[in-house]
């Protein structure tokens, strides 16, 4: 391992760990990232870029990497776009390069690096304008292929993933030495606090630094405080976890990594854990990120930011060069030198763009090691895969080159306050420590500690992680337990800004993720893009995977040089969550496929199964469709044979999935004469009334019957989909509109298993289950009753929706599986046939019972004959506005049936009607067809549609147009119902 | 978000559903101009940008219908009460 340092380094050497990159075989160690152990086996290219398709090493070593992107594993697991940096190494870790053909060394597309003058910013609108046509099939397919980061596997992602609710007094975001001091002090305060980090090792940069608190090493001191807040029960630690989002009152949003770290990923355990917190205070300390100068050549491999060669050597123990060149504003590259120095590392020069000579304290045996230029800048990098040289030019205009193969850059530190900003409040520039900090106008409940507020030293993110959790546990009505401020370093950063060279003669990256350079933002500001918005979308600068978090602020400032303002007047564009990409099945959790949404069986779904039902989801209920018997090999045998049943002796069908609402109290009947257009309040005890309900605009709602079952008690009952809709609509009237209406309704769908049994032997079948007599004498037509059904306490209803005599029997839904079963067996002799859906729809529509195709939001009640159910006498919801002009124009579609005229031809549902002698156009359409089906009984197929005329011009003929299927052909109007219109049957 | 619901507490917002308005009432249908009260009822709304009351409905909890006093601007909820005990109140 050539990078790899004898000693140091929080990795466990006794743990070695293989894995590949490109198909070559490399080893590191437990505690490695895939980034650390790359530059350990001396890997430094790792990625082409996004549109010139350059060279790429790492730049950083944190989740703000832009560079060193790659798909990590194999299949249906290969996931893109994943950071070499936050990748931790496992034991057969598969790592490939992205965007690339064929190889990463060797790149075919690099060849857009030397077109560059013709891919500038805005390159698109200017260079694919003409001829127009091209673009779909010619430009965006190259562009495509040319530009891009990883792929996707293309199958389903095969992982699952979990949601997670945490509640907590105190959330804090980070595990740094700030965040660190802030968990400790809430935590032995006894609050409930959530710490989250999206590193594996908690400590920050007290793990990449070697600086001490109280006299041992940070990252001693780190694991210290993690240990202790690990063992108080008030205190969750959170690591791997990304909190990407700050919403409404208190919520965040995290995303845990459960298992990208393991290389046997267990069985049962979800991939991650999306969660919702809701935090009373929480305090931000997620650090700071360190900002890149540009200059040319500033992205070839090599170079790098001066604070990730420090944990690199410090906490990985890798020294990601041999001989160093480190080019600084202020006093933190300084600190680079130093560490790289103590490592037995070369460093060949520190170039300081700070005037006067000042070597920074403690860093005069630095000086002595090494040569120092002050007021210096670097005009050039030598070398395309790797840094061979560095080029500077000092004040006097000499310029000289220094061999190097590792350039440190320290543009200072960008606190990291996205999440100060998802609520809308935007950054301020802060002009003596030359950052943005979070804004006083952030929410309330955010308090911002360390460095993510601007306190750059140690010493001074220890204080202020304090003095964030004595404010937030003071807010909370907390007592804040005695705390020492631990001893550390407190030197101030001293920089003096300085953002990009402007002498450069190659290309200075902005956005390296984007391929954004120093000139592509002179560009935009030269084409009048000069507000921040309009850069950002008209360079893309800040706009890839990373969200520009290393290139946000120096894209602005360089904007504000430009434009004479100062980069407090150029402002900064808004951040958006989430700050760190979260999978898209994250999201979803488990509520994809089947789970998306809860599915509702019926008390009869087994015995169904068994009789070889096939299922139809209604409402999220499972209901049969059709019983398929043997030999029967297509549904319209199976649903002719059950409706032609019905009409000859008699089936049975679970209709239990329809709506049930109990309602009860005095104004019981006032509440229903106010949802229904027609009158309950005279219905007497014992008999269920048919009942229409409008919408407040008018149009039709919803159908059913209502049962007095009481003086006081209704028992509504709904569509199988409006059940919600209904039952949501009946509180709103009770506890908005009406609310002085004494009455009280709950659902009772799922607590009554029902059962329709229609057909002449019906109450031959009912007779034999039910104590009570059911002559038509005794139980009429609508009649209700409560009854003992095969001993069990039960409810009959006389009613129908097949048009022949029928019965609905009613037990707890306990027993409707027991209940079926003695049905089948008493009706045996009847030969009582099942029936589905299909069968259920074929019997409504031969007598002309409109559902869910009629009731389609668009009708009203006069559309679909029932002008005369809507009373009178008074008001209901919808009334006045079912009055409206339009909705009682004598023109509007209303309902019919229809026949083919031949008696024959099939029809189909969605047709338009047309007159004969107009143009099948839809300026033309007099209507649709809204249910079709074959009626066994009429042997024909049969209608329902809405015509303008309605039913009054039955027995003209218009045509069914279908362009789509090619059908045009000539049907007659009828009268809707079909079948018995006198109503003999069922009254029988 | 969350909203403090008089009967469950403090719940997320997911647990609700938001209907709108909760100034809008439900015009007289014998009135003069019915016609075109209903018609502002059902169609037209008030959209401030700032403190507004809203009909929120605890569906996946106690099923009560509440107004919810909400900036639009900031979503902070400054309370809640109950729809019908509210009305009740004013009769």
């Amino acid at each position: 391992m050539s990078g790899r340092l004898e000693r140091g380094g929080l990795i466990d050497r006794s743990k070695p760990l293989g894995f590949s990159f490109d198909s070559r075989r490399h080893q590191g160690y437990h505690g490695d990232t895939l980034a650390s152990a790359l530059l350990a086996n001396g890997v430094r290219l790792v990625g082409r870029s996004f549109k010139y398709h350059r060279p790429r090493g790492f730049l950083s070593a944190g989740p703000e990497e832009p560079n060193g992107l790659f798909e990590i594993g194999e299949g249906a697991h290969r996931e893109p776009n994943t950071r070499g940096t936050v990748q931790e190494l496992y034991d057969g870790l598969v790592a490939s390069s992205q965007n690339r053909w064929p190889s990463l060394r060797f790149d075919v597309l690099s060849f857009n690096d030397w077109l560059a003058p013709f891919l500038s910013a805005g390159f698109y609108y200017k260079t694919f304008m003409w001829p127009a046509s091209f673009w779909e099939k010619v430009y965006e397919p190259f562009i495509r292929r040319a530009a891009g980061l990883g792929a996707l596997s293309g199958e389903p992602d095969p992982d699952a993933y979990d949601h997670g609710y945490g509640f907590c007094d105190i959330l804090v975001v980070g595990a740094g030495p700030a965040g660190l001091m802030a968990a400790l002090a809430a935590g032995r305060a006894g609050a409930r606090v959530i710490v989250a980090d999206e590193d594996f090792l908690p400590g920050g940069r007290l793990n990449g630094e070697a600086l001490e608190v109280d006299g041992r090493p940070g990252h001693e001191w780190a694991g210290e405080v993690a240990a202790e807040l690990a063992s108080m029960p008030n205190v969750r630690v959170m690591k791997r976890t990304a909190v990407f989002g700050a919403y409404d009152s208190g919520d965040w949003g995290l995303y845990e990594r459960l298992t990208d770290h393991l290389g046997q990923k267990p069985e049962g355990i979800a991939r991650g854990r999306l969660w919702h917190v809701n935090a009373r205070r929480t305090i931000i300390a997620c650090g700071s990120i360190e900002r890149p100068i540009a200059f040319a050549g500033n992205d070839v491999p090599g170079v790098m930011m001066a604070g990730a060669v420090r944990t690199y050597l410090n906490r990985f123990a890798v020294a990601p060069g041999k001989r160093a060149v480190v080019f600084t504003n202020n006093e933190d590259g300084w600190r680079t030198a130093r560490d790289l120095l103590d490592a037995g590392q070369e460093v060949a020069a520190v170039v300081d763009t700070r005037k006067g000579d000042r070597v920074p304290a403690g860093m005069e045996a630095v000086a002595g090691e090494t040569r120092v230029a002050f007021g210096v800048r670097i005009t050039g990098v030598l070398g395309r895969k790797s840094v061979r040289g560095v080029e500077i030019l000092d004040g006097d205009g000499h310029s000289s080159v220094f061999a190097a193969d590792l350039l440190a850059v320290s543009g200072g530190w960008n606190p990291t306050v996205h999440l100060t900003s998802h609520k809308g409040a935007k950054p301020v520039w802060r002009e003596d420590i030359a950052a943005f900090v979070a804004s006083k106008d952030r929410p309330g409940d955010q308090i911002i500690a360390g460095t993510a507020n601007g306190a750059f030293s140690t010493a001074q993110a220890l204080g202020e992680g304090l003095s964030a959790a004595e404010q937030a546990l003071s807010d909370l009505g907390r007592k804040a337990p005695r705390l020492r401020v631990p001893k550390a370093e407190n030197t101030a950063t001293a920089i003096e800004a300085f953002w990009h060279v402007g002498e450069a003669r190659g290309r200075a990256f902005i956005d390296f993720q984007n391929d954004v350079t120093a000139k592509d933002v002179k560009l935009a500001h030269a084409e009048g893009y000069r507000a921040v918005e309009h850069l950002k979308r008209y360079t893309t600068l800040g706009m890839a995977t990373d969200q520009g978090k290393t290139a946000n602020v120096t894209g602005l400032a360089v904007m504000a040089e430009l434009t004479g303002r100062t980069i407090a007047e150029t402002g900064t564009t808004v951040f958006r969550p989430p700050t760190t990409p979260v999978p898209i099945g994250a999201f979803a959790g488990r509520a994809h496929g089947r789970h998306q949404q809860p599915t509702r069986l019926t008390a009869s779904h087994d015995w169904a199964t068994e009789r070889g039902a096939v299922f139809v989801e209604a409402g999220n209920w499972l209901r049969a469709q059709w019983f398929a018997q043997p030999g029967e090999t297509d549904w319209r045998q199976s649903c002719d044979r059950e409706a032609a049943a019905v009409r000859r002796s008699v089936g049975v069908c679970d209709v239990s999935t329809l709506g049930k609402i109990d309602i009860q109290g005095p104004d019981a009947a006032t509440l229903l004469d106010r949802v229904y257009t027609n009158t309950f309040s005279t219905l007497a005890v014992g008999k269920a009334r048919y009942g229409l309900m409008l919408r407040e605009d008018g149009m039709m709602f919803d159908d059913g019957t209502a049962s007095r079952l009481g003086e006081t008690h209704f028992l509504m009952t709904t569509t199988t989909a409006n059940a919600v809709g209904v039952m949501r609509h009946l509180e709103h009237a009770t506890q908005v509109i009406w609310p002085d209406l004494d009455v009280q309704m709950i659902s009772a769908t799922e607590q009554w298993a029902q059962f329709a049994i229609a057909g002449p032997k019906s109450r031959e079948v009912v007779a034999r289950l039910v104590d009570e007599d059911v002559s038509n004498e005794a139980f009429p037509y609508m009649g209700v009753a409560e009854v003992t059904v095969c001993g069990v306490a039960g409810r009959l209803f006389r009613l129908s929706f097949s048009g022949e005599l029928g019965f609905e029997v009613a037990v707890p839904a306990r027993h409707g599986d027991a209940l079926i079963r003695a049905i089948m067996e008493v009706g045996a002799q009847f030969e009582i046939t099942p029936y589905g859906t299909e069968a259920l729809n074929v019997l409504r529509i031969e007598k002309g019972h409109v559902t869910g195709a009629e009731l389609n939001g668009q009708t009203t009640a006069a559309d679909l004959g029932f002008a005369r159910m809507v009373s009178a006498k008074k008001d209901c919801i919808g009334k006045v506005m079912a009055g409206r002009e339009g909705l009682v124009d004598e023109d509007r579609p209303r309902l019919a049936g229809f026949v083919a005229a031949d008696g024959q031809a099939r029809l189909w549902a969605g047709s338009h009607f047309i007159e004969e002698d107009a143009p099948a156009d839809l300026a033309h359409s007099i209507g649709h067809m809204t249910s079709v089906c074959y009626s066994p009984h009429l042997g024909r197929y049969i209608g329902l549609g809405l015509v303008r005329g309605g039913a009054a011009r039955a027995g003209d003929t218009v045509r069914m147009v279908h362009p789509l299927k090619g059908i045009d052909i000539a049907v007659e109007i009828a009268h809707p119902v079909f079948l018995d219109p006198q109503g003999e049957r069922l009254r029988g | 978000m969350r909203i403090p619901c008089p009967l469950c507490g403090e719940r997320d917002s997911k647990e609700f559903s938001i209907l709108g308005d909760a100034t809008v009432k439900r015009p007289d249908p014998d009135g003069p101009d019915a016609a075109g009260e209903f018609f502002d009822y059902v169609y037209l709304r008030d959209n401030p940008a700032g403190t507004h009351c809203e009909l929120w409905f605890h569906e996946a909890g106690c099923r009560q219908w509440l107004v919810v006093t909400r900036n639009t601007l900031t979503h902070e909820v400054a309370g809640a009460e109950l729809s019908a005990g509210r009305k009740a109140k004013k009769r």
